[in-house]
């Protein structure tokens, strides 16, 4: 079993910056766990405290329920893939591979079969006598992963390994490297500050930010029940709209005030509320995803809102469209190209209040049933 | 125009520093008749091996260059040892009192020299090493110019490489030699030629120490060809010839790295 746990984990540098606050955090063994958060928000310096790379300032770390916070890297037993690679320029593919086993006295027929066998699997036969500077960015990255996985390490963490990767490849690279997973069952910890390789790659996706672990869930989970409006615009591309709003009865139930117009919640939404008559008069923010808006038509009466279009982009079967509502506020809608829109051009969208995300007005998600 | 005459002045200056090698050479090949005859080289016919003959029945000259050989190759090696791990810890690890301790190398690099020469006689005197070739070797041991040399080549590095090499199980020192030194190759070239020329033409600290002529260095046995009343000049020429041979051929030898070495971090990229 190689569960990895961070215990109370804080990492606070000699100059008083404190790069991870209170970290509690499981990974399960055979776990794709993926780290992801802006620059800055401390996903990296936990990898590399997990790595034992970095001291942590207080707390504990347990890899396959062993403490290691004191333990040097080499004896904890998991591999790392850097961003640059870090191959060793001098050595040759085969080289690079076989270092790790030939470090920890492996018997030399032994090195050979198993670097082989990965190299194999790789798809790093052919190259196995070159140096790593005859290497294109892909193949250097198979190095990174054949020399990490030679070893049968309990764990294996990658800090932002695609992004010296052109867009294509970096596709490409995604996929084999989750393949790969899946095929070794060796728990993962991944770094990336993509949300598309966090929700396309993870059994499991770790938001950050400030050194703040956000929320921890399952990619679907993340996008559908934000836990803030941080994790709610940060997952997801074009961003979460956020608009400011008030809650209000209207007739029989309840609507929001958003923008200046009236958007009737519907029996089935306000039912969730604890307690529908006192949400009444309740300030929000209201989380709207760009590919959540309805064609105007097709929405019902009194859920629309009207703006004014100050921008739009084609891409192909679809259009962004940026607008400014009634009170100012820019939104970004996807919508369909088949009628395009232009700049100026006054116009309705429609809302569909059971794909609205409701947030308190400190950011924290609005719980409801 | 402007690199015609950029080419010419560099002509000129090349023949500059060439003409003092030309003269040695063919002063090797002149009789001891025609020394002061010929500026250079004599006629064809009048060339003659007879310095050389001359070198080799007035001194052990074999001796001597095998003493070199053996005072430079050790020093090199062992200051190669200490430089290089001296620069690899500057380079890549923070320590207290760094700073100070870089500061106080710099500083030791400031003192001349022949400042040194009583106090450090004094301390070999006391380690019994006069007259012994570890008496030439030991002071040398530690090169400050050689630390910053490999510190300067070492910080570019990539730190991201030290840790795959700590994460693939190496220890310090392992990192060191599997990773570090051999990355380090062009400058180790540049400094083995520094180090071996400044061990191989050293003059005035084993003329101190050595005084047993069969433990004699090739600078101070052929010095010992000039003497009061009369030098002979050809044999002494074809000496200096044999001597800086090696020194030639090292430099063809790690030509390519020395040059790297040196402009290393030149070129971004």
């Amino acid at each position: 079993m190689a569960d990895i746990a961070f215990m109370g984990v804080n990492k606070t540098y000699p100059n008083g910056f404190q790069a991870v606050h209170n970290l509690d955090l499981t990974i399960k063994d055979g776990e794709f766990l993926v780290m992801v958060g802006p620059s800055g928000c401390g996903k990296s310096t936990t990898l590399r405290m997990l790595a034992g790379l970095e001291a942590i300032s207080s707390g504990d770390i347990f890899i396959a329920g062993q403490r290691v916070n004191d333990l040097h890297p080499q004896a904890r037993n998991i591999a790392m893939v850097f961003q640059s690679y870090a191959l060793y320029p001098h050595k040759t593919v085969q080289g690079n591979i076989e270092f790790p086993l030939r470090m920890a006295k492996v018997p030399a027929d032994q090195v050979k079969a198993r670097a082989l066998k990965i190299a194999r699997m790789l798809e790093l036969e052919p190259l196995l006598k070159r140096k790593p500077g005859l290497l294109s960015g892909g193949q250097r990255q198979r190095v990174a992963m054949a020399r990490a996985l030679v070893r049968d390490p309990v764990a294996f963490l990658m800090d932002e390994p695609l992004s010296n990767l052109d867009a294509k490849l970096r596709v490409q690279m995604r996929a084999e490297i989750a393949a790969l997973q899946q095929r070794t069952g060796t728990t993962t910890v991944y770094v990336t500050h993509d949300q598309v390789e966090a929700m396309t790659m993870g059994d499991r996706v770790a938001v950050f930010k400030d050194g703040f672990l956000q929320q921890v869930d399952t990619p679907q989970q993340l996008f559908e029940r934000p836990v803030n409006t941080f994790v709610g615009s940060f997952i997801g591309s074009p961003s979460m709209n956020l608009i400011a709003s008030r809650i209000e009865t209207s007739g029989d139930g309840l609507a929001l005030n958003l923008a200046g117009e009236c958007i009737a919640l519907g029996h089935g939404l306000a039912a969730r509320f604890d307690n529908p008559d006192g949400s009444a008069g309740l300030v929000t923010q209201i989380g709207l995803r760009p590919e959540d808006v309805v064609e105007p038509h097709l929405a019902g009466e009194g859920q629309r809102l009207h703006g004014r279009v100050v921008l739009t982009e084609l891409l192909g079967r679809e259009q962004m469209v940026y607008l400014d509502l009634r009170d100012g506020t820019r939104v970004v809608a996807r919508l369909h190209a088949n009628h395009r829109l232009h700049t100026g051009e006054e116009i309705a969208i429609g809302i569909d209040p059971a794909r609205l995300y409701l947030f308190q007005v400190d950011g924290r998600a609005l719980t409801y049933r | 125009m402007r690199r015609t005459i950029i080419y010419s002045l560099l002509m000129l200056f090349a023949i500059l520093c060439l003409v003092p090698i030309i003269w040695l050479v063919a002063s090797a090949f002149k009789a001891n008749a025609d020394f002061q005859v010929f500026a250079f080289a004599p006629p064809v016919d009048r060339l003659t091996l007879a310095n050389f003959f001359s070198l080799f029945r007035q001194m052990p000259f074999m001796r001597f260059m095998m003493n070199s050989f053996f005072v430079a190759g050790v020093t090199v090696i062992v200051q190669l040892f200490f430089s290089s791990l001296g620069g690899f810890a500057l380079a890549k690890y923070a320590f207290a009192g760094k700073k100070v301790i870089m500061g106080v190398m710099l500083a030791t690099m400031m003192i001349p020299g022949p400042v040194l020469l009583a106090p450090m006689y004094e301390l070999i005197y006391h380690l019994r090493l006069v007259d012994t070739h570890l008496g030439l070797i030991v002071p040398g041991m530690v090169n400050v110019f050689g630390m910053f040399l490999f510190r300067q080549s070492m910080l570019s590095v990539p730190d991201e490489m030290l840790q795959a090499a700590r994460i693939d199980g190496c220890n310090e020192f392992q990192i060191f030699w599997h990773v570090v030194l051999p990355v380090s190759r062009p400058i180790i070239g540049a400094f083995c030629l520094i180090a071996f020329m400044g061990t191989w033409n050293s003059f005035l600290w084993p003329q101190i120490i050595l005084q047993s002529s069969d433990r004699f260095t090739l600078p101070i046995g052929l010095n010992q060809m000039v003497g009061v009343y009369e030098a002979d000049y050809g044999a002494l020429m074809s000496g200096t010839l044999l001597a800086v041979l090696p020194v030639v051929v090292l430099f063809f030898l790690l030509q390519k790295e020395f040059i790297a070495g040196l402009t290393k971090g030149a070129v971004k990229g």
